[in-house]
């Protein structure tokens, strides 16, 4: 056998690999554009997740946009407020604080509280299993599948199932978005951390239709419009939104909620004395239960 | 004229997506919209009318005289690869604009197997150097034509009403299928 048979392969492809390795190298010198070092600046402070949240292809689309002025300083909704200020140093402008936001799941009907129409034995999937007839096995066809389609979409392991619904973890949660595209029943939405007062329904049913299949189901029966102040909150095709540019985060509406269907009840200090009064010995456990 | 009946074979009788089913990556990918596809056409232009010259010097210049033809698999993806890379530089020093306007598909040919296909086809038919080149027009064209009708043909069918089952993917690979069979009316016209 001839040695060459190996070696002549070897020598040449890995001299072509070398030369044109080398000539691009030198292309690379050679032909180096001089981008705006803002751009790489800009690049090494985002997260550099690549998911797409802001819009734009990819961290490094951002952040050209951003150097270029095309998009705002605070454009990436991963980073928040924290990488929103290192940009704002390298452009060399203020930020405007942006609010933090999380997604939220608008359906309380778990396990406990939503009748399903039938058992499922099928692939887990909300997309998949929404597409069979009846739009899936919950009762109401407007509420979480709870098959975890959203929890597989979410890059930063911020969703998870909890008796049968998901649930949002604000914290991990960065507003990527991933989660409000996949879901199939579109009930997730991104909302502002800070208001705790959100409608945990999205059922468009009249408020027959939703008793008979959720305990927690808004019914439409618009005593939030009446009970807020400020005109935020409202009864739109049978379900309850709210307006957050008006909305003081007061609870009201989710005291007076008589399905307990918006979050973020307020605290009742208030109340406590005339509790008190009436019945003496059960006021220290309620301060327990709460 | 046995030159014009090669490229003209190359963009109508053996149209490399339509009669030879290489390249229907992009040609799926990047069809939904004409402009997008015909910046695609551009480039494949471009990048094939190089990489067949290229490829050509490489085969018959090294791997001939040594006798290792049988690694021009490997020695085509290489010089290939290579020569998309430059070209990008060259294209991002040289012309921004059109850099922008081919934009992520320049690279995205690197994996278009076209290309290769292309550059294959010129060695097993042991065209010289001009045959090859023009073949690689020709077929880079051919290519070109296809995605821009196809994507013609997309925009249109978004219009449609198509059932909920055959929306997006299923109905685009359908008609690709029944351009594929148009185009082999074209069949044994030129016999090359």
């Amino acid at each position: 056998m001839d040695i060459m048979n190996i070696i002549n392969p070897i020598l040449s492809i890995g001299g072509l690999g070398l030369v044109f390795g080398a000539g691009l190298g030198f292309a690379g010198k050679v032909f180096a554009v001089e981008e705006d070092p803002k751009i790489g600046e800009i690049s090494s402070v985002l997260p550099g997740a690549n998911c797409g949240g802001c819009g734009f292809p990819g961290c490094g689309g951002c952040a050209t946009a951003i150097a270029e002025g095309k998009a705002p300083v605070n454009a990436c909704p991963v980073g928040g407020s924290a990488v929103a200020s290192k940009i704002a140093e390298i452009m060399g402008v203020v930020v405007e604080e942006s609010e933090p936001t999380a997604a939220f799941v608008k359906c309380g009907g778990n396990c406990d509280t939503a009748k399903n129409k039938y058992e499922y034995f099928g692939m887990d999937d909300c997309v998949f299993a929404s597409q069979l007839a009846g739009g899936g096995s919950k009762g109401c066809s407007y509420g979480c599948l709870g098959l975890g389609s959203c929890v597989k979409a979410c890059p930063f392991d911020a969703i998870r199932i909890e008796n049968g619904i998901a649930v949002v973890d604000s914290e991990k949660c960065t507003s990527c978005g991933k989660c409000v595209a996949t879901c199939p029943k579109h009930i997730i939405e991104i909302l502002p951390v800070n208001k705790k007062v959100k409608v945990q329904c999205s059922s468009k049913d009249a408020g027959k239709a939703v008793l008979q299949n959720c305990t927690v189901g808004c019914i439409a029966c618009k005593i939030c419009e009446k009970t807020c102040k400020f005109d935020a909150i409202h009864v739109i095709d049978n379900i309850a939104v709210i307006d957050y540019s008006k909305c003081k985060n007061c609870g009201m509406c989710a005291n007076k909620c008589p399905k307990g269907v918006i979050t973020g009840k307020r605290p009742t200090p208030p109340a406590q004395p005339k509790v008190d009064v009436a019945k003496p010995a059960e006021a220290p456990q309620e301060t327990k239960a709460e | 004229m046995n030159l014009i009946l090669l490229v003209l074979a190359g963009i109508f009788v053996n149209n490399y997506v339509l009669s030879q089913f290489l390249g229907i990556c992009p040609f799926l990918g990047v069809s939904k919209k004409v402009e997008t596809s015909a910046g695609m056409g551009v480039a494949v232009i471009f990048v094939i009318t190089l990489a067949c010259a290229a490829s050509w010097l490489v085969y018959n210049f090294i791997l001939v005289p040594l006798k290792i033809e049988y690694l021009y698999n490997i020695a085509f993806i290489l010089v290939i690869a290579a020569l998309v890379q430059f070209v990008e530089m060259f294209l991002k020093k040289s012309s921004p604009s059109l850099y922008q306007a081919l934009g992520v598909y320049l690279p995205l040919i690197t994996t278009n197997c076209a290309v290769l296909g292309v550059a294959v086809v010129n060695m097993q038919k042991g065209y010289n150097f001009i045959e090859a080149v023009l073949n690689g027009v020709g077929g880079a064209v051919g290519f070109a034509l296809a995605i821009v009708l196809f994507a013609g043909i997309r925009e249109r069918i978004q219009y449609n009403n198509i059932p909920k089952a055959f929306e997006g993917f299923p109905i685009a690979l359908v008609s690709a299928g029944i351009m594929s069979i148009a185009f082999l009316g074209f069949q044994g016209l030129i016999k090359i």
